[in-house]
């Protein structure tokens, strides 16, 4: 049922198109203000950092003698973030993928085999997504230091891969228990082992599902302070970007030089990472991929 | 027989091999004089490649002994068992012994009943952190989750809506750090008669007014920190909302329209209703969030000038006192906080396996 256009309604909705259309500019705005803030002042001489406010560079703003990247240099180079970035990078990566790998394993056998009790280790599996990480520090951390892996790598990859197994393999399970039985049936009869038809049937079809995990745990792992803090530590040696970056902040809190240039690099791998996979990671969220 | 042998003895050597491998790799990793770069990369080859070898000599195990039965009941385990080792050294044990511990001293050495839940409700540092973690659950939840309802219903409606929900989802491929330090440099107070270079306090001395120190000066300063988490949450909501309000069948819609129902109307009475589902997710998600939020107040004050929080709290029981009886005291409170929101996200999590 259609009514005819007067020119008064057309009038009414062009005004409510652009003030809506104002409002969710001005919405993204106020959004995008404060990281851009940060972005411009990075690049700025350290003195005029302090002495003017980063909107001024809009003045003039392709007078390229404002902007500097000496910035960046120092905080790499005299501050350790370089070293961090590659902390970041040893803690992470493995972090993200350990965790897949021993998700799906368990999501395949929880989906395809059959054994006693297997619901119930379902159950238990998922249901521990409502323990919060503070609930395991302290025994942790003193496993860790009697064990004499506090500060290493591999101690930081178990641990994430611990914390993220419960909602790893959920979501891997959501989706390898829906690939059809007829294709897995199919490998059985050709004589295929579990293993076989894992490695070939499983791992090529739930590829969507990995990507979506894998996105989402890098952010985590990548963003994260606590867990860091906690098993790696303030050490230079190993310590990660957030964690740098968090010192920096207590020790230098008015170089701004140093904090702008710092916290920029600590995020540029995230939102690059979030900028070619957002379809990924968005299918991810909406799955339920969720953890605080 | 003899071609068994011979794999028993392969792959007896091919998990010496590997065990040393992963040994070495390790050592070179941890090693301070490795350079980093090198190191980084054999970290990933070691850690990625030495999972899966690992599996896949454990299969092989398996696949050497003669009776398929015993086969068969074995593999469930290989597949399933370190899911569920790693799950029981970093959840279920740890997750116990906080409670267990929680009604020892500081030490863990004398058993001291409820006196540290006692410590913690009387000691009025910690009932800050109480009061501020309760203030940050509605202020935050509620914020997040109506703005994330504002901007999935609004940007709907116009033609660069993904260009619109990327500039409010993008805070979530930012850390908390990262986002405290963006804040700060936006709350950043400079003396009066001096230019600010904080883009608030810019504001307020151009309207005429006095730079304030937006996260030190209590009251208010919780909300300066509490923005932060809204600045970094609402994309969340904004994309899982958005997703579900896109689902609203559009013949409700229409037959409400042409029963003369306002936008607005149609927006509360029935796309609402019908989202309520997720909106409830969405709710519980961000709650327990905010309840566990520790990285902000870290960053940006410590939990000084009034700002504690649980987490943060807990933390500093750790680390600064060393007092292990009131930091898991902490934990077990915040594990009850949690787990009435995160039952009813396991519950609709297995709701949903139930209707694939």
């Amino acid at each position: 049922m259609k009514q005819p256009h007067t020119n008064r309604s057309t009038a009414r909705k062009v005004l409510t198109s652009s003030i809506v259309n104002g409002l969710v500019a001005l919405i993204c705005l106020i959004w995008l203000l404060p990281a851009l803030g940060l972005l411009i002042s990075s690049f700025r001489h350290p003195d005029h950092i302090t002495t003017s406010g980063w909107w001024t560079v809009f003045r003039h703003p392709f007078d390229l003698g404002q902007y500097t990247l000496e910035n960046y240099r120092r905080v790499l180079s005299a501050h350790g973030l370089g070293r961090a970035f590659l902390n970041s990078l040893t803690a992470t990566i493995p972090s993200t993928f350990i965790p897949i790998t021993v998700a799906a394993f368990a999501a395949y056998a929880l989906a395809w085999m059959r054994f006693p009790g297997r619901d119930w280790l379902f159950t238990l599996i998922v249901g521990s997504i409502v323990v919060p990480l503070q609930m395991t520090l302290i025994p942790l951390l003193r496993l860790y230091v009697s064990l004499k892996v506090s500060g290493t790598f591999p101690g930081i990859w178990l641990a994430h891969t611990g914390f993220g197994i419960p909602l790893a393999v959920y979501l891997m399970y959501s989706f390898i228990s829906q690939i059809p039985r007829d294709l897995i049936e199919a490998a059985t009869v050709d004589g295929a082992s579990h293993f076989q038809i894992f490695t070939t049937i499983i791992m090529r079809l739930s590829l969507p599902a990995m990507a979506s995990f894998a996105i989402f745990q890098f952010l985590w792992v990548w963003n994260d302070l606590l867990v860091s803090l906690v098993f790696l530590g303030t050490n230079k040696d190993v310590a990660t970007l957030t964690v740098v970056v968090s010192e920096l902040v207590g020790t230098r809190g008015q170089d701004w030089h140093l904090l702008t240039a710092g916290a920029f690099v600590a995020m540029v791998v995230p939102v690059i990472v979030f900028l070619l996979f957002q379809r990924y990671f968005i299918r991810g969220i909406l799955a339920g991929a969720v953890k605080g | 027989m003899s071609k068994r042998v011979t794999r028993l003895f392969i792959i007896i050597a091919l998990s010496l091999a590997l065990f040393f491998a992963l040994r070495a790799c390790f050592q070179f990793i941890q090693a301070p004089e490795t350079p980093r770069l090198l190191g980084a990369l054999v970290a990933v080859i070691a850690g990625v490649g030495g999972v899966w070898a690992i599996y896949w000599l454990a299969n092989e195990w398996v696949s050497l002994i003669p009776f398929r039965r015993i086969q068969e009941k074995l593999l469930p385990l290989i597949f399933l068992g370190p899911a569920l080792f790693l799950l029981a050294v970093y959840l279920i044990y740890p997750a116990l012994n906080t409670v267990y511990i929680s009604f020892f001293d500081r030490r863990s050495e004398n058993f001291v009943g409820l006196a540290n839940y006692a410590f913690i409700f009387r000691e009025p540092d910690v009932r800050i952190a109480f009061r501020n973690n309760a203030q940050w659950l509605i202020v935050v939840t509620t914020t997040c989750v109506v703005l994330g309802l504002l901007t999935a219903a609004l940007f709907d409606r116009v033609k660069w809506e993904s260009l619109a929900k990327l500039s409010i989802f993008l805070p979530m491929a930012i850390s908390a750090v990262g986002a405290s330090v963006i804040w700060r440099f936006v709350y950043a107070w400079q003396p009066p008669g001096r230019p600010q270079i904080g883009l608030l306090n810019a504001i307020v001395v151009a309207l005429g007014g006095e730079p304030v120190g937006w996260y030190l000066r209590p009251p208010w300063n919780n909300l300066a920190l509490m923005v932060i988490m809204i600045w970094l949450q609402t994309g969340f909501c904004m994309v899982i909302l958005s997703a579900a309000l896109k689902n609203v069948p559009d013949e409700l819609i229409e037959a409400a329209r042409i029963d003369g129902a306002s936008e607005l109307q149609v927006f509360l009475n029935v796309s609402l209703p019908y989202i309520r589902g997720v909106v409830i997710t969405v709710t519980t998600t961000v709650l327990i969030a905010v309840l566990k939020v520790f990285d902000i107040v870290y960053v940006m004050t410590r939990g000084n000038y009034n700002t504690e929080v649980i987490a943060n709290r807990m933390y500093v029981e750790m680390y600064r006192f060393v007092n292990f009886g009131h930091g898991s005291a902490l934990a077990v409170i915040l594990f009850l906080a949690v787990v009435p929101a995160a039952l009813v996200n396991v519950r609709n999590m297995r709701r949903q396996r139930g209707e694939q």
